[in-house]
């Protein structure tokens, strides 16, 4: 593959091209005149899980957009497993999808459909196993997120903003993806709710040897789950582990990491 | 090194004890197609111990895992002993927690009789329909109370709204309906001239016209595309206040939403759609005019004098008196089905496909009621 040993000599020295999954660089977004990010570089790693944190409107729904291809920058580059996303053929860019799996804010369920057969639309799009073996992995998949057995044949209106989450979570999860992407995934759930969820995510990821880029608001989260922090500031991306966050002295970071919120967090961690 | 194809054996083993080795790449390409041979695997002896060896796998995952868990798990109740040894440290968090959820048992769900379904869908939908009847009753009794508390005190009607709702259903309904009841009216005097030339009664396409639109065809024109174009209209935009929690919020600042959102939309269409059905009329008869002068060498003159002769101030009456009734069906049914969605967006779509049925189907049985009515009363 030329395209990659390009790619290898270029940013060879910063880290092994095959421990990096995610490789964003000079990503540049803008609507209109407004400009969210300028010259964004992110590298995710190979197995860790790492949350995107900013404040309102900095653009992190949009960058996790641009990842998934869903929206195109206005400049920059994005490597998602090693390819250049936007010099994919269709087929290649359906295989990279294919191994990539996405958790939307509320799910995202197809509301015509009951669970179990949202959980089985991507093995059936994408593999040829016999029907009944795709019914077993779909039930599997449900019964792996926590959901009980009876959810499988209820459609998403019937279930509880927790339980849709979990759904949509097996959904993504159908294609046993390398790199799962979820959308705040602990918005709107209870805190107990939201540390079952938090622990399902981290116990999925270790079992399945995933790779998580999640964006959220949950200080919790990023205490408890999160290996390493990406911070959206000034249209560009500080990342670090949490303690090295901690002693970043920019106001933003600051404040965010030392308000009485991000206090509490670390206190009840610690 | 590309991995190999998914592969497993079975043999003995020095200690007497039965061995399935599992190799390759157990995951969604490799092991797909094995699913059979894994079925097959069998022990020749009754209760022998069994080992399962996973130490050669290139890679697992759920596909693979679900595999080797449900042949272990076959093979436990089938009576054997069963060790799963050696795995890679790194498969075994995957097999262990796959093996879990494996075990949970399947919701059975039976499926009934075709026929006693179909008896039971039947009934459902019957039963539903008597209280959908029953439920739009009630709503019409709260629309009427409701403007009873606003007779009594005129100053809690929204005039604006009221007036606003005039101009959405009453005046931007003016292009479409015009040009559809025009086009009616050439359509009636172009089928009329051919028919009644045969007999040299050309002129009596006049009084065709003349009843036909008047009596009926305006009205239901405009009754169909009011209920197209606004009932579904109403349907959908309190659907969405539905869905947004306006609803909610305005009956928790002390308002009623009925007062707010059907009221002046109720009252809105018993105003234009008489109005609407009286400029359809004319169209029409516009249309009808237009036609027989070119086919028929009426000339206008002779039209009007024709049709002052063939039909009375009656059959006008007797067309517009029907329009507010139908307007109060079409405002009543649009708000009743707009304030019955809950919670998710796709009800907003379900409920207004089913307003602008329901309302035009109501629209034509009381049209009908109508005729019989109008029969027995002479007129």
């Amino acid at each position: 593959m030329p395209d990659q040993v390009a790619v290898e000599g270029r940013y060879g020295a910063e880290a092994p091209a095959r421990d990096v999954v995610i490789r964003v660089r000079g990503l540049v977004t803008r609507f209109g005149r407004q400009v969210i990010h300028e010259g964004l570089d992110l590298d995710v790693r190979k197995g860790e899980v790492l949350g995107v944190v900013g404040g309102s409107g900095t653009g992190k729904s949009v960058l996790l957009k641009e990842i998934l291809g869903l929206i195109r920058p206005a400049a920059g580059r994005i490597e998602l497993l090693g390819r250049d996303t936007d010099r994919l053929s269709v087929a290649q860019r359906v295989a990279v999808q294919a191994r990539t799996g996405v958790l939307f804010q509320d799910g995202a369920l197809f509301s015509s459909m009951t669970v179990a057969e949202n959980v089985m639309v991507p093995l059936k799009e994408h593999t040829n196993l016999p029907d009944a073996l795709i019914r077993e992995v779909a039930r599997v998949k449900i019964a792996m997120t926590g959901l009980p057995p009876n959810a499988g044949p209820k459609y998403p209106s019937e279930l509880s903003g927790g339980m849709r989450k979990r759904a949509g979570l097996a959904r993504a999860l159908a294609l046993d993806p390398d790199i799962l992407f979820l959308d705040e995934p602990t918005a709107g759930l209870d805190p107990i709710g939201a540390a079952a969820f938090d622990q399902l995510i981290r116990n999925l990821q270790r079992s399945l040897g995933l790779t998580v880029c999640m964006v959220t608001h949950d200080l919790d989260s990023l205490t408890s789950i999160c290996d390493r922090i990406a911070v959206l500031v000034d249209k560009k991306i500080r990342v670090g582990t949490l303690d090295e966050l901690l002693r970043d002295d920019h106001p933003w970071i600051h404040d965010y990491f030392h308000g009485p919120r991000g206090r509490a967090a670390r206190h009840a961690e610690a | 090194m590309a991995p190999q194809r998914a592969w497993m054996q079975a043999s003995r083993d020095g200690d007497g004890a039965w061995l399935v080795t599992a190799g390759g790449r157990w995951d969604l390409e490799g092991a797909g197609g094995l699913s059979g041979d894994v079925d097959r695997v069998r022990p020749d002896a009754r209760g022998a111990a069994v080992r399962i060896d996973l130490g050669c796998l290139d890679t697992l995952d759920t596909v693979g895992a679900l595999l080797l868990a449900r042949l272990a798990e076959r093979l436990k109740g089938e009576g054997h002993t069963v060790e799963v040894a050696p795995i890679r440290p790194e498969h075994a968090p995957l097999f262990e927690a796959v093996r879990a959820a494996a075990i949970t048992p399947p919701v059975h769900h039976d499926r009934p009789h075709p026929i006693l379904d179909m008896l039971e869908r039947a009934g459902r939908t019957t039963v539903e329909a008597l209280r959908e009847g029953v439920d739009l009753l009630s709503f019409l009794g709260l629309m009427t109370i409701t403007f009873g508390r606003i007779l009594a005190r005129p100053s809690r009607l929204r005039l604006t709204s009221v007036l606003f709702h005039i101009e959405q259903t009453g005046l931007n309904a003016l292009p479409i309906l015009g040009l559809l009841s025009f086009l009616i009216g050439v359509v009636m005097a172009f089928q009329g001239a051919d028919q009644l030339r045969r007999f040299g009664a050309d002129i009596y396409v006049v009084n065709l016209l003349g009843i036909s639109i008047l009596r009926e065809l305006g009205i239901l024109m405009t009754a169909i595309i009011v209920a197209g174009r606004s009932g579904s209209a109403f349907t959908a935009q309190i659907g969405t206040m539905k869905v947004n929690q306006e609803v909610d919020a305005i009956s928790t600042l002390g308002l009623d939403p009925v007062e707010l959102l059907v009221v002046p939309r109720a009252l809105a269409l018993i105003i234009s759609l008489p109005l609407l059905a009286f400029y359809a009329d004319l169209m029409g008869l516009f249309g009808g005019a237009v036609m027989s002068y070119f086919v028929l060498d009426i000339s206008f003159g002779q039209f009007l004098r024709q049709l002052q002769f063939a039909v009375g101030p009656g059959a006008l009456v007797v067309g517009l008196v029907k329009a507010p009734v139908f307007a109060l069906v079409i405002a009543m049914v649009g708000c009743y089905e707009g304030l019955k969605v809950s919670g998710s967006a796709e009800s907003v779509g379900r409920l207004t496909t089913k307003s602008v049925v329901e309302s035009i189907f109501l629209v034509m049985v009381l049209d009908a009621v109508f005729s019989v009515l109008f029969s027995f009363l002479g007129v």
